[in-house]
């Protein structure tokens, strides 16, 4: 299990604090339901989540008896687990597809692009790249490295230009040299600049409407962020009606619990989680995996 | 204003529960304190310094003096934002660049995608407007097309970028602080770091390298206002091996509710010494926390609203504002009186300052937005220059024109000339408003420009209201100035 290996690793800080209150004697009392939802909390998974998690458990811990931290260990992952909404889909599988990426500035979706493309263009798929990111200061040549990198085409246009526009003769490009996977980047904004997002909504409308293959609207979402993440992704939802999220920069101390609550918050599935800086860090997200290597169930010991 | 905003919401909460009491009890302090615990917490404020927070403030509300007092409201109240000032940093932080060194050298560092070069750019240009000669030095040599991305933004703002060979951030930075400086006779280098996770060990000693080659006079941490509670481990990590001198909180224009800027301060003891709220390069802002707290708290920043006007208010605009207490106001002087407006950052954003208001706006739901000045914009667009400046002449005819002209109806002519006439009167009362603004007027003079962007009465008395115990009357002195026009249009038609 390499990739849960993985992962374990990028997420082994949050689990050193998981594993000092489960391991400290072992008992279940009072000082160790406040000690789980402080923890969570410190997780980002936000003051509620934490709250009505820890008191589902205790229920079911009286219920079912369960009165050492160990097998509580295993019921939480079970519960955590069951918040993330179930992925059905994967819009880098089912070909043709069309992907726009969205999100905050800084969240990495320039980097997601890059390194999603160069998966597939590797896996042979035919692959086409859209720089519609036009507004931040080298946004289209940090994509061009990337493009060219991998030797997978891109289309582009000065930075400025309209990026409704863009898409449109990228999908044009994309149908004239049967591109499969068209994953196009854009400008990150700040989800309570109402200009900008209603101009991402038109990128989003047009490339609906001019693409005829299946068009995919993704969040990239930053893993330390904190309880702003929620508002981000609705503000985003709204205005997009999106279909998937990314979470990236999992690999620092963070804990990503704020992915645990986007994803039940919203009935978005989770399709990629970034552990890493190498390319093959950008894994495929498993609910029971994640909720597992974040509070360190199942460890055999 | 959305800074803090909801934050700030349910600490006003819990102390609008609490003030309906002439008395507390150890209980409603506990409740209250539980509601803050909460509200910190969900603005990402760390763990522990919530919990450090909490049991302070509990402790000085529980002493008797506190529960005794004749307002032990006020009382909690002041304690909660002295606290907050404290965890805040009691003083402005300022940038310690000494004079005897030439040139000097701030280093930014952080985790990737926090800001660090569209923050090298802002405080380039605040540098530079202060008349010193900035020098960019691109040193980030890894994520792909850095350099260019800085050297974009130099282009734009007139700072000259140092890239080097583009390969080793080491000796870039050198090269820029002693070689290129001293041709260039720069003031300042400002080193702009490749974003590093704290754990990554390799590119954590590259920032050391870099400062141990460079020796830094300020080394500043680029925080994002979005970070969770992780953000405490990455600011001890990067405290403990570069021991930077203070932050600058990036993205603070979004909702976040800067939880992360509460807890760097009493994490590592260093202070916040500039915001970054926006895209453009003129958004970096000095951080005053006793006003940042009660902003948090809503109480307002004064301050801070006449600052913003004094950064907008050259020479023209002052002979502006003495040619309308002389000879009136004309509509092109309320057009440039509402871009001025939008310039400061927008009604929300001068909402967010004023004491009550902010709070008065989301308890109305009232939608202040800045689309409101666009239809006014367009039909005052629409008008003849006599009639801007002579808005007295404007007959049933010209609404007609000025309607079609601007793709509104006569309704919302009408409607503008009426504001017009109103605003007209208050540059007339302004007149004899002799020494400047206490709150009561600013209230007032606030409120009669709310109703004047298009706000229903109700609102605008609600407003009025906050502005103080002297808003009531004005709002009635509104209300007469609202239906005198009416009675002046309806006996000049019966003339006609």
């Amino acid at each position: 299990m390499a990739l849960f290996d993985r992962l374990k690793e990028g997420l082994s800080r949050s689990r050193a604090t998981m594993n000092e209150i489960f391991y400290m004697g072992g008992q279940v009392d009072d000082a160790f339901w406040e000690d789980l939802e402080d923890t969570l909390v410190m997780a980002d998974m936000g003051a509620e989540v934490a709250f009505s998690v820890t008191d589902d458990l205790r229920e079911q811990a009286a219920r079912e008896n369960l009165t050492r931290a160990d097998q509580i260990r295993d019921a939480l992952a079970t519960r955590i687990a069951g918040e993330f909404t179930p992925r059905k889909w994967d819009p880098f599988d089912y070909l043709p597809s069309c992907v726009l990426f969205v999100g905050i500035n800084g969240a990495g979706k320039t980097t997601t692009v890059g390194k999603l493309a160069k998966v597939a263009h590797d896996q042979g798929t035919k692959c086409l790249i859209g720089g519609a990111d036009t507004f931040r200061a080298a946004a289209i040549e940090q994509l061009e490295i990337w493009a060219q990198r991998s030797g997978i085409p891109m289309v582009t246009r000065k930075r400025g230009s309209d990026p409704a526009s863009v898409c449109f003769e990228v999908l044009e490009q994309a149908e004239n040299t049967g591109a499969q996977l068209v994953l196009i980047d854009t400008a990150g904004r700040l989800h309570t600049s109402a200009d900008l997002m209603s101009e991402l909504g038109k990128v989003v409308r047009v490339t609906r409407k001019r693409a005829n293959m299946p068009v995919k609207v993704i969040l990239v979402v930053d893993a330390t962020t904190g309880q702003n993440g929620l508002s981000q992704a609705k503000e985003f939802n709204d205005a997009l009606d999106l279909d998937g999220l990314i979470i990236t920069k999992l690999d620092g101390t963070a804990k990503g619990g704020i992915a645990v609550a986007i994803s039940h918050e919203l009935k978005l599935p989770i399709l990629r989680i970034g552990v890493g800086e190498a390319i093959e860090d950008l894994q495929r997200f498993n609910a029971n995996d994640f909720a597992r290597a974040l509070v360190g169930a199942g460890e055999g010991n | 204003m959305a800074v803090f905003s909801s934050l700030s919401d349910r600490l006003q909460d819990t102390f609008d529960k609490l003030r309906g009491k002439g008395r507390l009890t150890e209980d409603d302090i506990n409740v209250a304190m539980r509601e803050i615990r909460l509200a910190l917490l969900e603005a990402d404020v760390n763990f522990r310094v919530v919990r450090a927070f909490v049991s302070r403030c509990r402790e000085q509300c529980l002493e008797a003096e506190v529960l005794s007092s004749l307002n032990p409201t006020q009382n909690v109240v002041r304690i909660v934002l002295d606290e907050l000032v404290k965890l805040l940093g009691s003083t402005d932080a300022e940038l310690q660049l000494p004079a005897t060194r030439k040139p000097n050298v701030i280093m930014l560092v952080g985790l990737q995608g926090s800001g660090k070069t569209t923050a090298a750019a802002k405080l380039a240009y605040l540098l530079k407007g202060q008349g010193k000669k900035v020098l960019l030095a691109a040193c980030d040599v890894h994520r792909p097309a850095a350099a260019d991305q800085l050297q974009t933004l130099g282009d734009e703002i007139g700072v000259g970028v140092w890239r080097g060979d583009g390969k080793d951030a080491v000796t870039i930075a050198t090269d820029a602080v002693t070689r290129v400086a001293a041709e260039q006779n720069i003031d300042v280098v400002i080193v702009d770091t490749a974003g590093r996770l704290q754990i990554d060990e390799q590119m954590m000693q590259e920032a050391v390298d870099i400062r141990d080659a460079v020796r830094p006079d300020q080394i500043l941490m680029v925080v994002d206002a979005m970070t969770g509670q992780d953000i405490v481990n990455v600011v001890n990590e990067f405290n403990s091996r570069m021991d930077f001198d203070g932050v600058i909180m990036s993205k603070l224009d979004g909702d976040a509710r800067g939880g992360g800027a509460l807890s760097v301060r009493e994490v590592t003891g260093k202070p916040i010494m500039f915001v970054s709220q926006g895209e453009k390069p003129d958004s970096l802002e000095v951080f005053h926390p006793d006003r940042m707290a009660r902003r948090i708290l809503g109480m307002g920043d004064v301050i801070g609203i006449i600052e913003e006007a004094e950064k907008l208010s050259d020479e023209k605009s002052i002979a502006d504002a003495e040619r309308m207490l002389m000879e009136g106001f004309t509509m092109d002087d309320m057009l440039s009186q509402l871009q001025q407006v939008r310039k400061m950052g927008g009604m929300r954003k001068l909402a967010g300052m004023i004491p009550g208001v902010d709070r008065a706006l989301s308890q109305s739901g009232a939608n202040v937005g800045d689309e409101q000045i666009v239809p006014i914009e367009a039909m005052i667009h629409s008008m003849t220059k006599e009639e801007r400046a002579k808005p007295r002449i404007i007959n049933g005819q010209r609404r007609k024109r000025i309607a079609q002209g601007s793709g509104h109806t006569v309704q919302e002519v009408n409607v503008l000339i009426k504001q017009w006439e109103q605003m007209d009167k208050m540059m007339g009362s302004l007149r004899s408003m002799a020494v400047g603004g206490n709150q009561r007027q600013m209230g007032r003079a606030m409120g009669n420009m709310m109703r004047n962007m298009g706000m229903d009465p109700l609102e605008a008395e609600k407003l009025a209201r906050m502005g103080g115990t002297g808003g009531a009357a004005a709002n009635r002195q509104q209300r007469r100035n609202n239906s005198r026009p009416k009675k002046k249009g309806k006996q000049k038609k019966r003339r006609r």
